[in-house]
């Protein structure tokens, strides 16, 4: 967990997010019906809710890609009326459920896509996903899940990022690369807030600070990770989830 | 078999023009979800731009320059004219897929009317350079040479837009662009400033198509633009929306196919071969309708 | 009784057409010599069955939302089946008539089924590959059937006297007048009906018009097979008002000038499908005619000469309305009633 300038300097830290009365249609149904959170500027925070309750349509709100109204804010800057390309370029990086990456182009070239010059010889590859310099020629469809995973991390990494969107990282992975992604995103956390959607609990309780809960559209409980976790009763009835004794720390 | 090889080489020659003409539709659908049916109307611009150029260039310049310099005319107004309509027309309906098309439909009737209005209804004659007009001699078959030159242009075209989509940065744009163009704007490209080149790109071929299609028949008209336009729907349909590979093959069966069948069977049946040839692959492989959307 | 109260307005409209063949009024410039004189008789018969044409195109385009670009195909089958009718098989114009329906809605079964086994542009393809294969062969003319380039003329023989004539243009009038009506009955019938609201859910959002319980693929052929039927109906009626079928009607231009007509008009709409229909044929019929004026005269040579063409007028237009008024003249309409109401 890492230390909170708040701890260290006494001063409030401007959350790096701010979300605020936050509405979502399209369709014809209202899914997100005023949702309101802060991310702070360091850590993870978890976005958890159970399913369809709206968490992937907020990281797609606060970014532009689905139709909103309300308030969203990069670190002071009102950002509602930038393009996705803008706010992406500002330093929102963007890591979308199922992955996403682009089927017919090698590893390098989706890496590229991003970094310019620089695809799969960046040094953030190189330190933080090793198993991807090797595959720099392969095509990125014929990556299993989790390789494909790590390219979709990697890729948002080429840029500064002021803030990162992850959505699902670990679904549909096994425990082996369940852990080696939540590892990558706990390293990543030291340089970048990460606003994190997760299903997956025990990662939650690894490497979230701060948990913001949705239900029905709307913010039901926000504060540390550690209370919720800590909780199973609140677990249970906020997420429709028992924590069952943890296989891993 | 000198028969054979007579259809067949016009068969490819023919497949070329459908190259040509298809290639930018398939790229611009692929990458935009834009039907273009502009396409045409780049056609006949090219044609007349090139069959101007011959007829304004001094006789004394001699048929094949004058011709050479019409190709480098036509290539260049069909681009212009697909990046002038991109801006002005296309890009400010963003995402309104169906808008977009419209727009492209009147443009199509407008522009051939124009067309019509200033040069007349018939067909002008295109002068051609005596080595194109006459025939190489190839397993005994008396083989026109201007299907040669069409087949080097395909040729040539394949290869500059293979080596521009695997080798250049905007390529590499387009065919992520073409598989998914929400998560490129999810990366921070601005996609939309390729639109305009590869609209460029595709007026170029499609300038250049058009021309070569007035080589074909001996003459520049209005309609022939919105004749070839058809067929090259249709092999971009067969061969796959954003696909060039796959455009390539569907260009050079739906060539050799067309050809055949009006030879063996009777004149049009080859015409309705195409047709058929169309709903089978669509019934069979609707898949090949992937692109942006 | 509202519903009685709400068809006030095209029934007036429909008796005031009607009546029009007993007025001997000039309106110079818009139309040619008298009211019910035999030129703008055939004008106005013309323009009244592209509008029930366009109508029919709209129950695919605009009720459905399927682009379809081969519903000249069933239009030109209805007329040329019946010509053909007429003058090979010497069967009378009614007999003849039915014959082309029929053919023409079992045309427009397999085409459909074929062609909505795909979806969006795909099937926009498919029917505009169909629709170019029924051009191709009308062209080629197989056994001299079809006429090629200068189509084939009813027999007149067995047409009914009454239809025939420069002086019984009225009785062409009437019946085209009765065909729009006939169209425009239909299309607010269907719209009516559980097929009419499956149509409309597929255009609104068609995965969840799935998700809502009705069969996409049904709605969309329905869709496909009546609209053919009206198009081929007026096809009949076309051949009949211009005394034989016209190659014009299987060429591209002609698909997409439906498109424009309904677009023009306003997709979605009776009213914008009959205006658009109405006010496009007349259009390219009399800016024809204004290539000798003054105006144009006094233009510089080429631009005279562009502008005479009535489809670079429409097309660019078409172009401008695409832009400024997607929803057409009718859209344009409510916009404009909505803000006198209220203020």
């Amino acid at each position: 967990m890492t230390t909170t300038t708040h701890e260290r300097t006494g001063t409030p830290p401007t959350p790096i997010l701010e979300v605020d009365d936050l509405h979502v249609r399209y369709g014809g149904s209202h899914i997100l019906q005023g949702v309101s959170f802060a991310v702070p500027a360091t850590g993870v925070t978890a976005l958890l809710g159970r399913n369809g309750v709206g968490k992937t349509t907020t990281l797609k709100a606060i970014l532009g890609l689905a139709p909103r109204t309300g308030g969203v804010a990069l670190d002071g800057d009102d950002i509602t009326r930038w393009s996705v390309t803008r706010t992406v370029r500002e330093g929102v990086g963007y890591v979308p459920e199922d992955r996403e990456v682009f089927g017919g182009l090698t590893v390098d070239e989706n890496l590229r896509l991003v970094g310019g010059d620089v695809g799969a010889d960046a040094p953030v590859v190189a330190e933080l996903f090793p198993d991807l310099v090797n595959r720099r020629a392969q095509k990125a469809g014929t990556l299993s899940g989790g390789q494909q995973q790590m390219v979709a991390l990697a890729r948002v990494l080429l840029r500064d990022n002021r803030l990162l969107l992850v959505d699902e990282p670990t679904k549909g992975l096994a425990p082996k690369l369940v852990t080696e992604v939540a590892d990558v995103l706990a390293r990543v956390a030291e340089t970048a807030p990460i606003l994190l959607v997760e299903q997956n609990l025990p990662v939650v309780r690894r490497i979230a600070d701060t948990v913001v809960v949705l239900d029905a559209g709307q913010v039901v409980h926000r504060g540390p990770a550690e209370e919720l976790m800590a909780d199973p009763d609140l677990t249970r009835e906020l997420l429709g989830v028992s924590m069952r004794r943890e296989a891993r720390q | 078999m000198s028969d054979v090889v007579l259809l067949v080489v016009t068969g490819l020659g023919l497949g070329a023009l459908y190259f040509l003409a298809a290639s930018g539709l398939s790229l611009i659908y692929g990458l935009m979800g834009v039907l273009n049916f502009a396409h045409g109307a780049f056609m006949v611009a090219g044609a007349y731009a090139g069959w101007l150029t011959m007829s304004g260039l001094p006789a004394s310049w001699g048929v094949g320059l004058r011709m050479a310099v019409a190709i480098a005319v036509a290539v260049a107004v069909g681009a212009l004219i697909g990046f002038v309509v991109e801006v002005v027309l296309i890009r400010p309906l963003y995402r309104r897929h169906i808008q977009q098309v419209l727009v492209t439909v009147g443009l199509s009737l407008a522009a051939v009317a124009a067309v019509q209005g200033i040069w007349g209804s018939d067909a002008h004659p295109l002068e051609k350079p005596r080595w194109l007009a006459s025939t190489t001699d190839l397993a005994g078959a008396q083989v026109p040479n201007d299907r040669f030159l069409f087949i080097a242009a395909a040729v040539l075209l394949f290869s500059a837009l293979l080596a521009l989509l695997h080798f250049t940065r905007l390529g590499l744009v387009i065919r992520a662009g073409v598989e998914n163009r929400t998560m490129v704007e999810a990366l921070g490209i601005n996609v939309q400033r390729t639109f305009s080149v590869v609209f460029a790109i595709g007026g170029a071929a499609a300038g250049l198509a058009g021309l070569l299609g007035g080589v074909y028949a001996n003459s520049v008209s209005p309609l022939q633009g919105g004749a070839m336009l058809i067929y090259a729907f249709i092999v971009v349909v067969i061969g796959g929306m954003g696909s060039l590979t796959g455009t390539a093959v569907a260009a050079v069966a739906v060539g050799l196919v067309q050809q055949l069948a009006n030879y063996y069977a009777a004149s049009g049946v080859g015409d309705l071969s195409v047709v058929l040839l169309l709903a089978v692959v669509l019934l069979v492989r609707p898949a090949s309708m992937q692109g942006a959307h | 009784m509202t519903r009685h109260l709400k068809a006030f307005p095209a029934l007036a409209l429909l008796l005031l057409l009607a009546y029009l063949p007993y007025l001997p009024v000039e309106l110079p410039g818009v139309l040619p010599g008298r009211l019910n004189g035999p030129g703008a008789m055939q004008l106005l018969a013309l323009c009244l069955t592209m509008a029930g044409i366009a109508l029919s195109y709209d129950v695919v385009f605009g009720r459905t939302g399927l682009l379809s670009f081969g519903h000249a195909l069933f239009v030109a089958a209805g007329s040329y089946l019946v010509a053909i009718g007429m003058s090979s098989l010497e069967l009378p114009l009614p007999v003849a008539a039915l014959l082309a329906l029929a053919v023409t809605t079992v045309l427009a079964l397999v085409v459909g089924g074929i062609a909505l086994r795909v979806g969006g542009i795909a099937f926009a393809m498919v029917t505009l590959a169909f629709a170019q294969a029924a051009s191709i062969i009308v062209l080629r003319n197989p056994g001299n059937v079809t006429g090629g380039e200068e189509g084939r003329s009813l027999n007149r023989d067995l047409m009914p006297e009454v239809l025939l004539g420069v002086t019984n243009a009225p009785y062409r009038y009437w019946l085209a007048l009765a065909f729009v009506a006939a169209a425009w009955l239909a299309v607010s019938w269907l719209s009516r009906t559980r097929a009419g609201h499956a149509m409309a859910a597929v255009r609104e959002n068609e995965a969840r018009a799935a998700v809502l319980g009705f069969d996409v693929y049904r709605a969309k052929l329905i869709a496909v097979v009546v609209a053919a039927f009206l198009g081929g109906l007026g096809g009949i009626v076309h051949a009949v008002v211009l005394g034989g079928s016209n190659p014009h009607l299987t060429t591209a231009e002609f698909t997409l000038s439906l498109l424009v007509m309904v677009v023009l008009g306003g997709a979605g709409s009776r009213w914008g499908a009959v205006l658009g229909g109405f006010l496009y044929t007349y259009a390219d019929s009399r800016l024809v005619g204004l290539s000798g004026s003054t105006l144009l005269e006094s233009l510089p040579g080429a631009v005279g000469n562009v502008l005479s063409q009535p489809l670079f007028v429409l097309g660019t237009f078409f172009v401008i309305v695409v832009y400024f008024a997607p929803t057409g003249l009718t859209g344009l309409g409510h916009r404009v009633l909505r803000r006198e109401r209220v203020e």
